[in-house]
């Protein structure tokens, strides 16, 4: 396997990077900067444009402004050679549904031009790293949806890629699976590879990510460390109750320091100590009768707080 | 990113992987499809025309037979099958995820057509062989001619297959091309015998005439310069066909 030339170099490099569809900017003057060896989660809702940003990345899609560089080598020059060493995971399953999951993997080496004796060893190693060896030859149409999927990443293993490319590696899957899924990921990043994944599961970034970026109409809206990210848009803490606009000013009335964020009539404050505001709420109420929740405060609050739910400094 | 022989090799072995998980339903037909015909015209229709072109009406019938089964076989695989692999299976975006380019894809599907129109022609070949109906050691040029018109009806397939804008539009390939060609490209009749002045120069149009009248030319041992100008038609539409879909299948596969 090629080395990169230095191990300081960032495996992806993308400066400006925009795509326009029809008139439209899908993404818009991204940058990007992922070191070797981390997890890097590229976040966002539905249609924020994660996919084509990855697209654009693996060099499917041109972009229409600005330049890519993967292990330091521009992907639209050197397209054959980067793609070598990297491995993608597709949104959506796509495999060959009437062979068996040995076939198919045996098919998706051949694309990388794996002789057959590394392949057959490489096959043999990736049906027992994603624990599919007991089904590996049942046709692939009879498999659940877990199991596609691990199938899914399992092709992009194929050729030992330093970079894995992931879009929504857990979509749709049980909390088993998915759970299993991320201590795979996990054991990935463990043997030196750079992950780059997309979700709109919060949890799922702050167990694997070591940097996130939070993309939103095509723009890069916030980056850094999940914890960081917690740390400067909101306080450690939340209290989550149920009330009416009206109510909020008197139950809130003297707190200071605070951070508000509504969804219809769930109101969440965060605060350095929300104990404070949940004693005076169950003082006025006369007890606990909104539900009230208090816990930490995670990267899905700052997720909502950034991405344009109605958000107020108190 | 062009054209890379190994790559496009990876792609015409994951078809070729495919074909063999059902060789024998896929096979078995292609042997069926000539009994039937040489038996029903053969024996049928051929004792009420006793003579066609010199020969008995059953023999005049085989060199044409063997092009259409190659076309046929081409036909249906870069139409319905590129089709559903292209815009259902979405199995090109997983491979253009690996090293393989759009180039490749497209050469690759181009490769298994003409093995596709090779199985069937060579299995119409093998059974007209069978009811002795091949006449001498020049006919086996013949084979040659069988994976040329796969080339053909695969490039010019894939150019159509690549702008369809509706799965159901084939049957209009179908019925409106490739059905008119079967019956007026010289298999039943000569055509140019039913033709004069200008019309014989706009029948030349018809691609499958061009294969058909190549593989007469083996049959009777008997090459002139229009087998030059069949052979170079083929060619010279295939690379054509093929340069522009390179240009569709790119777009078709990028975006
Ligand atoms: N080929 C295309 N042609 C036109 N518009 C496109 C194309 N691909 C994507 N878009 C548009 O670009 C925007 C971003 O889409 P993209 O698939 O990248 O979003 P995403 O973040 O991956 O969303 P999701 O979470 O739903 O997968 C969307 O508005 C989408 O409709
Ligand atoms: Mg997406």
């Amino acid at each position: 396997m090629q080395k990169t030339p230095n191990d300081t170099q960032p495996i992806i490099e993308a400066r400006g990077v925009t795509k326009t569809f029809d008139g439209i900017e899908a993404v818009s003057g991204l940058n990007l900067t992922v070191p070797p060896g981390i997890c890097f989660g590229l976040l966002g809702p539905n249609g924020a444009g994660k996919t084509t940003t990855l697209r654009m990345l693996y060099g499917v899609s041109e972009p229409s402004q600005g330049q890519i560089k993967i292990f330091g080598m521009d992907v639209g020059r050197n397209t054959r050679a980067v793609r070598a060493r990297l491995g993608v995971t597709l949104q959506d399953n796509v495999m060959m549904e009437n062979m068996s999951s040995r076939d198919n993997l045996f098919i998706h080496g051949r694309h990388h031009l794996i002789g057959e004796a590394l392949l057959a060893q490489r096959v043999a190693e990736l049906l027992e790293f994603l624990e599919i060896g007991a089904d590996a030859d049942k046709k692939v149409l009879k498999l659940s949806g877990g199991f596609k999927r691990r199938l899914s990443i399992a092709m992009s293993l194929i050729n030992a890629p330093e970079l894995l490319i992931l879009d929504e590696p857990t979509t749709g899957l049980d909390p088993a699976v998915r759970h299993a899924l991320w201590s795979k990921i996990r054991g990935l990043k463990g043997d030196g590879k750079t992950i780059l994944l997309t979700t709109h599961y919060m949890d799922e970034a702050e167990r694997l990510c070591d940097q996130v970026m939070i993309i939103n109409g095509g723009k890069a809206i916030r980056q850094g460390a999940p914890r960081q990210l917690i740390e400067d848009e909101l306080y450690p803490n939340a209290l989550e109750f149920d009330c009416s606009s009206e109510e909020e000013q008197r139950l809130l009335e003297g707190a200071s320091e605070l951070v508000k964020l509504r969804t219809g009539t769930r109101l969440m404050v965060f605060a350095k100590d929300t104990e404070q505001i949940l004693t005076r709420l169950q003082k006025l109420d006369g007890g606990n009768r909104r539900a009230a929740i208090q816990r930490p405060a995670n990267l899905e609050d700052v997720f909502l707080a950034v991405t344009g739910t109605h958000l107020e400094d108190g | 990113m062009s054209l890379s022989a190994r790559h496009t090799l990876s792609v015409w072995r994951r078809n070729a992987s495919l074909y063999r998980r059902t060789w024998k339903v896929n096979l078995l037909p292609n042997f069926f499809e000539p009994v039937f015909y040489l038996t029903a015209i053969g024996i049928g229709v051929g004792a009420y025309i006793t003579e066609m072109g010199g020969v008995s009406y059953v023999e005049f019938l085989v060199p044409g037979l063997i092009c259409v089964s190659a076309m046929h076989g081409a036909s249906f695989e870069v139409t319905y099958n590129v089709y559903v692999r292209l815009m259902y299976e979405k199995s090109y975006s997983v491979i253009v995820t690996t090293p393989v380019s759009p180039d490749d894809i497209l050469i690759g599907e181009v490769l298994w057509a003409i093995t596709r129109a090779s199985i069937y022609g060579g299995g119409f070949f093998i059974v007209a062989g069978v009811f002795g109906l091949i006449p001498g050691v020049s006919a086996l040029l013949a084979v040659l001619v069988i994976p040329l018109t796969g080339l053909m009806f695969a490039s010019i397939g894939i150019a159509v297959t690549l702008r369809m804008p509706r799965i159901e539009l084939f049957s209009f390939y179908f019925t409106l091309f490739l059905t008119p060609l079967f019956l007026f490209s010289s298999i039943f009749f000569p055509i140019d015998e039913r033709l004069s002045g200008v019309w014989l120069n706009v029948a030349e149009v018809l691609p499958l005439l061009h294969p058909v009248r190549l593989t007469r030319a083996a049959f009777a041992g008997e090459a002139t310069m229009t087998s030059v100008w069949d052979a170079s038609y083929i060619i010279v539409l295939s690379l054509g066909l093929l340069f522009w879909a390179k240009g569709t299948m790119r777009k078709r596969l990028s975006s």
